[in-house]
């Protein structure tokens, strides 16, 4: 799998600098992300103003410009609407992040960080933290979140990529497939032993943004927007690492350290996530290839993409869940498993559409 | 005259020698699972031994205690490891002969986790019981079955394009079962979820009863179906060529597998990876590439046996089996993968 760049994006696919791009194209490029800042502040405003509590758009703006206000509209916006909206923010900007460096790394179409069992990984850490050692806040289990996503990542890669193909779809998916089986299966197993446990478990094993207020948002925070900020570097060497190792290696590039700072800040990203939502799939999966269909095949571009649409669609799917079973709310992992499979089984149909 | 008579009759020699090394293997592996079956109702909190066990099962023991314990604790247990083994192993191997895929079991193909969304919708969302759940997980399993074969399009099956399918499917039926869970009321999601992790301790009689019936039909017609089944290994063009009438040998097969699969799961959870791995064992411990079903079946009697003697006795707490055939099936599609990547095939 050589890199081959669409031929609309890029003049010369296959010369060893990073493509260049023109002028007029640039601006485009910048302006689709101002219109997915836009999008991502539109959606915003209606995660905080749609709900199963009816509040009108005025008291909305009351809740922002008049901190002398109180009613319990306000206290339903202050203390539970905005804390969801920036962790879906945050959630969603940290997995898109992940996907897509879990696809650069891999040169992987498929990669996904719940397909390849990191989330599954890193819910078994957690589960561990809480129910063995003790752990109460995120702030503390966040630890065990990132060596669970760690172990998951470096096992289902390091699986998948040995041999002289390396990790090909199938391999990878395989080997997800297996180190998902066997990590969930134990994660029951530990919730089972206490019946307290298990029913925080559920609700949080499907993946949700609900019940979660400020204290959880502002010990995840630092992770997550420390994590993001760290991807959105990331463009130029996985950019190298996309022409093949051997390329980058001749271009001087450190391979095998790049990989590892680059799955080192998989971990973080997926398990501080993980943290917060509980396991998500698919997200990852699903952002990295519209960011890709809009701006070809650069990650300095796909990046900074990624990083607003994957809050663009949490949101956008966390607002489907609220809206269409009110006044209950369909959880926002199983939204985007509806959305995200059809997706995940496109791409491994059509896969000449997506090789990277 | 002779010259033509002579490799005709060597290879009769042949057949004869390999179908005596054959029913020489059944015999072995049937005694093996019969005295792992007596062996796994001696353990326990009380030691019964081997020869009491007999006795009590059939009837005439040498203490009335022991009658409670077997009839009572042990033998539902024993049987369920029996008959959800056999027919793991069965369909698991049917499978895997009929895709010509090492990979293709039902853990991947979906039909264990379409069983798994439509025992627990049954059980959480309309209170089904015994031979309804058992209903509700054979059609669960074929429909997410049909799904993935469709998805996965002409002539996907075979390779390796429908794992990819099966597994994006499963992923979305595993979304699905978490909100049923959510949704369900504190003891029912308990309950589904001890289920989901699969464990032969808690299959109900109704639940056997279905399963034992199943493989009596099943077991002996698949078998029969299965000495086709090699000319199906030929390839669909050659076998069509040599007059086997592919279609209706596949469907056939492919009934009883997702039937087997599907009522094993209802009666005892998804007991992950033995359908996987019983089928390559038992053609490694007879070493040839052509293998009864029967036998595969009976590797899988013997994985479940073995896990579920595992997951009871290892630890100070009994463990589910599903977690013990969890921790084996890992480390066995590891292998698989890494052999793939030596071979350079995948």
């Amino acid at each position: 799998m050589v890199a081959t760049g669409r031929p609309s994006a890029t003049a010369a696919p296959t010369t060893t600098t990073p493509p260049k791009v023109s002028i007029a194209k640039r601006i485009g490029l910048g302006g689709g992300l101002l219109l997915a800042l836009g999008a991502l502040a539109v959606l915003a405003f209606f995660s905080i103003a749609l709900g199963s509590r009816s509040i009108t758009i005025g008291t909305v703006f009351d809740a922002f410009f008049d901190p002398s206000a109180i009613s319990p509209d306000l206290t339903v916006i202050r203390d539970m609407r905005v804390p969801r909206t920036l962790l879906a923010i945050a959630v969603g900007a940290a997995l898109a992040l992940g996907g897509t460096l879990l696809q650069g790394v891999a040169r992987n179409p498929l990669a996904d960080p719940g397909v390849m069992g990191i989330n599954a990984g890193a819910a078994l850490a957690i589960v561990t933290a809480i129910m063995l050692i003790g752990v109460q806040s995120a702030g503390g289990y966040v630890w065990f979140a990132f060596i669970g996503a760690g172990i998951s990542t470096v096992l289902v890669y390091g699986l998948a990529a040995t041999g002289r193909e390396g990790a090909t779809p199938v391999k990878l998916a395989l080997a997800g497939a297996a180190v998902t089986a066997v990590f969930s299966s134990v994660t029951s197993a530990v919730v089972l032993a206490n019946v307290d446990a298990l029913n925080e478990m559920r609700f949080w094993q499907v993946g949700a943004l609900s019940g979660r207020f400020m204290p959880v948002f502002w010990q995840l925070a630092p992770f997550l927007i420390a994590g993001s900020a760290l991807a959105l570097f990331a463009g130029r060497p996985l950019n190298t690492l996309a022409l093949g190792d051997d390329v980058a290696r001749a271009l001087g590039q450190p391979v095998a350290l790049t990989r590892s700072i680059l799955f080192a800040i998989i971990a973080v990203l997926c398990g501080a996530a993980t943290a917060a939502a509980g396991p998500i799939a698919f997200l990852g999966l699903m952002v990295p290839h519209i960011a890709r269909f809009i701006c070809g095949p650069d990650y300095r571009w796909i990046l900074p993409y990624s990083a607003l649409l994957g809050p663009v669609l949490l949101l956008a799917c966390d607002i489907t869940g609220r809206v269409v079973t009110a006044p209950g709310e369909l959880q926002v992992g199983v939204v985007i498993g509806i959305v995200g499979a059809p997706a995940f089984i496109a791409l491994a149909r059509f896969r000449r559409l997506v090789q990277l | 005259m002779t010259k033509t008579i002579e490799p005709t009759r060597s290879f009769r020699a042949h057949r004869r020698n390999r179908a005596r090394w054959g029913l020489a293997l059944s015999a072995g592996l049937t005694i093996a699972v019969a005295v792992v079956f007596i062996l796994s109702m001696t353990f326990g909190s009380v030691t019964v031994a081997p020869i009491d066990v007999v006795l009590a099962t059939i009837g005439s023991p040498t203490e009335k205690w022991h009658t409670f314990i077997i009839y009572e604790l042990r033998l539902p247990r024993a049987v369920t490891a029996v008959v959800v083994g056999l027919a793991l192993g069965a369909s698991g191997a049917i499978f895997q002969r009929l895709l010509r895929n090492p990979l293709a079991s039902p853990d991947f193909l979906g039909v264990s986790s379409g069983a798994n969304v439509a025992v627990v919708a049954g059980f959480v969302l309309w209170n089904l019981t015994g031979y309804q759940l058992s209903l509700a997980a054979i059609l669960g399993g074929f429909a997410t079955a049909a799904a993935i074969y469709f998805l996965a399009g002409r002539g996907g099956i075979s390779g390796y394009r429908f794992i990819l399918v099966g597994i994006g499917v499963s992923a979305l039926m595993a979304s699905l079962t978490s909100y049923l869970l959510a949704r369900a009321t504190l003891n029912d999601a308990r309950a589904a979820m001890t289920w989901l992790i699969g464990s032969v301790g808690m299959a109900k009689t109704s639940d056997i009863i279905a399963l034992a019936i199943a493989l009596a039909v099943l077991l002996p017609a698949s078998a029969m179906l299965g000495k086709r089944l090699r000319v199906l290994e030929l390839g669909d063009g050659t076998a069509t060529a040599l007059g086997a009438n592919t279609r209706v040998d596949r469907a056939l097969l492919m009934l009883a597998a997702v039937v087997l699969v599907a009522l094993a799961t209802a009666a005892a959870g998804p007991i992950a990876f033995v359908a996987l791995m019983a089928g390559p064992i038992a053609t490694r411990i007879s070493g040839r590439a052509d293998e009864s079903i029967f036998r595969a079946a009976a590797v899988g009697a013997l994985i479940v046996q073995f896990a579920d003697l595992a997951a009871q006795h290892v630890l100070a707490t009994p463990i589910s089996t599903g977690i013990v055939t969890g921790f084996v099936g890992a480390p066995y599609i590891a292998w698989i993968i890494i052999r793939a990547n030596r071979s350079g095939a995948a």
